[in-house]
């Protein structure tokens, strides 16, 4: 077991160097100096010129990188002039909401996904099997943000259930949070609620035509058993990873769904720090999301190892 | 002279056998109804955004400050926008916007991902580089990717086609690679390598249409996908910039009347939801035909 987790944390670091390579590009690839950008019009030339010397932008390009890298390394994602605090700090100020939102999307995607397709499988070919099918189809044709805005139409506009948008942390009272948070969920979940069911109810097929499952029924296992006793701890892998690989798109797909109602969140952040130029905040919300993403997949492929021994032993 | 009669004779049963190939396949998606209807769904979204401006009587940019957010009407179908544009004719334009974008996208993605598949498939040094940048790319979730890209270079059409090619690039290099790993241990290539063809001509020749089927299947969902993020980005102001219209952009001058304007936000949702559910049923029905493998899991 300890040598399939190294090799599987081995084999993310060349994909982190390649991420923070693209990311520190991505600030050079602006046009004009960035020091300028950064610091805004008011900028006096003295002002510049220290930030140029203090972010090293006289340095050749590789021992830029190999600074900035380090920092961030130590925590140091930069420091944002707007929003005049450290990059580092501004995210943290802002990841609760995100938290929140991509946490409840998951749970729906658990609770409401996970049962449509195994109702789905059992009664394959059915009505209720293709009507399922059908509308988990439409769910994953809706983007986040369209339902985020159809569901604002309905249930604030006009049916006034529901408030517009906004955001109320957990601290002030559970019934408060979800209130403020449940469309949002929806918007969010619907896709990965629809992909979940759908990956549940192939995979669960799949294994039902197994011969174990065979054997199981012909000894007179109960229906019942045979399929959550059996059938669906073998469909779990990829269960497992559809919900691990849309857990990193709900946190961003939360971007997109956080404008929508206002909610302050990473997601909100970005979208603002990209309307102000403020590279620095872009660059560290960026490279933090996706190492969180990274991290999450990885987190995965080892769940795997723990659920299915025959993935950790085929490694060796 | 035999010998070559006999040859003949082979080439037409080898055409005849193409041309049933290609009836049975025909005849095969067309069973599939679903796949139809998304087929049907593309087709008529190709002709509104081509033919559409041709009949339209409003211009998409003319503002009237006396129409501002009219109702749909019999003289404008769809309501007004909130500078009295026309919502009908920006929609079509849209189309034109919107289609262009994913088509573009999915083209520009197709054939640099190809060149990138093929070559990393064929030589075991460029593999590892390739495929390692690949991953890189692939773990950026894709709208963040696409919003840093959109940050950097500047909010234009052109630059959204950009920004999203180097995004989905590596979804057909991966699918790419992986056929023609299967068909370069093919005892034919093997064959050509021994009569000496040079490796252009082995990898672009008799690899790559070996490759062509997974590809295919594959810029279908980029096509969509493509959508959907122009469409995000727009709506977040940070894709195709105003006054054009496109369906994102028009959503997000639609967010901001809710209140008043329903039809900004439904007219211009209803097209990306259809257009999506197009080529996702199209992409689904080709999967089903191309890769027999998802079909018997599927099934």
């Amino acid at each position: 077991m300890k040598a399939f987790i190294l090799k599987r944390v081995l084999a993310l670091l060349p994909i982190l160097f390649i991420v923070s390579i693209v990311v520190f590009l991505v600030i050079h690839l602006t046009p004009g100096d960035p020091a300028t950008v950064m610091l805004g019009d008011t900028a006096t030339e003295e002002q510049v010129k220290a930030l140029r010397e203090q972010l090293g932008l006289n340095n050749p390009i590789h021992e830029q990188y190999v600074h900035w890298i380090s920092g961030v390394f130590q925590g140091d994602f930069g420091y944002s002039y707007f929003m005049k605090q450290p990059v580092m700090d501004t995210i943290i100020s802002h990841l609760g909401p995100t938290v929140s939102l991509a946490i409840l999307a998951e749970i729906m995607a658990i609770l409401i996904g996970i049962p449509l397709g195994i109702i789905a499988a059992t009664r394959r070919g059915s009505a209720t099997d293709q009507s399922l099918m059908g509308v988990a189809l439409l769910g994953i044709s809706v983007p986040s943000f369209l339902l985020g805005l159809f569901l604002v139409l309905v249930f604030a506009v006009q049916l006034r259930w529901l408030p517009v948008g906004g955001y109320e942390p957990l601290s002030e009272g559970l019934l408060l949070h979800l209130k403020y948070l449940i469309m949002p969920a929806i918007a969010l979940g619907s896709m990965q609620i629809a992909l979940t069911a759908r990956m549940t109810r192939s995979s669960l097929l799949e294994v039902l035509n197994t011969n174990f499952i065979k054997a199981a029924r012909s000894k007179g296992v109960k229906e019942r058993h045979v399929i959550y006793r059996h059938a669906l701890r073998n469909a779990f892998l990829p269960i497992l990873t559809v919900l691990g690989q849309t857990f990193g798109v709900l946190i961003t797909g939360a971007a997109v769904v956080e404008t929508i109602f206002n909610i302050p969140g990473i997601g909100q952040l970005i979208i603002n720090s990209v309307g102000r130029r403020d590279y620095s905040v872009i660059q560290g919300v960026v490279l933090f999301v996706t190492f969180t993403y990274v991290f999450i997949n990885l987190v995965i492929d080892l769940l795997y190892g723990v659920i299915d021994p025959r993935v950790r032993l085929d490694q060796k | 002279m035999e010998a070559l009669e006999k040859r003949e004779e082979l080439i037409v049963i080898k055409s005849n056998l193409k041309k049933q190939q290609r009836q049975l396949f025909i005849r095969r998606f067309f069973a599939n109804k679903l796949a139809v209807v998304g087929l049907a769904i593309i087709i008529f979204l190709i002709l509104l955004s081509i033919l559409g401006p041709l009949v339209i009587s409003h211009d998409p940019y003319g503002m009237k400050v006396d129409d501002r957010l009219g109702a749909p009407s019999s003289i404008h179908l769809l309501g007004t926008d909130e500078f009295g544009r026309d919502l009908l004719s920006r929609i079509i334009y849209g189309a034109q916007v919107s289609m262009g974008v994913g088509f573009a996208v999915a083209a520009i993605a197709s054939i640099v991902g190809m060149a990138v598949g093929l070559y990393a498939s064929y030589y075991r040094v460029l593999d590892n580089v390739l495929m390692r940048i690949c991953d890189g790319i692939m773990a950026f979730p894709a709208i963040l990717l696409a919003i840093a890209l959109m940050a950097a270079l500047g909010a234009s059409t052109n630059n959204v086609i950009l920004s999203l090619s180097i995004v989905y690039i590596p979804y057909i290099a991966r699918v790419v690679r992986s056929a023609a790993l299967v068909v370069r241990e093919e005892t034919y290539i093997e064959a050509m390598k021994a009569q000496g063809a040079s490796s252009w001509r082995i990898i672009w020749l008799h690899i790559a249409p070996n490759t062509l089927s997974p590809l295919i299947v594959q810029a279908t969902f980029i096509f969509a996908n493509a959508i959907i993020v122009e469409a995000a980005l727009s709506f977040l102001g940070a894709g195709v910039p105003a006054p054009d219209p496109s369906w994102g952009n028009i959503l997000y001058d639609g967010k901001k009347v809710i209140f008043t304007a329903w039809w900004m936000v439904v007219y211009p949702g209803i097209c990306i939801v259809l257009s999506v559910l197009g080529f996702n049923l199209f992409g689904d029905g080709l999967r089903d035909l191309l890769d027999p493998h998802t079909n018997q899991a599927k099934k």
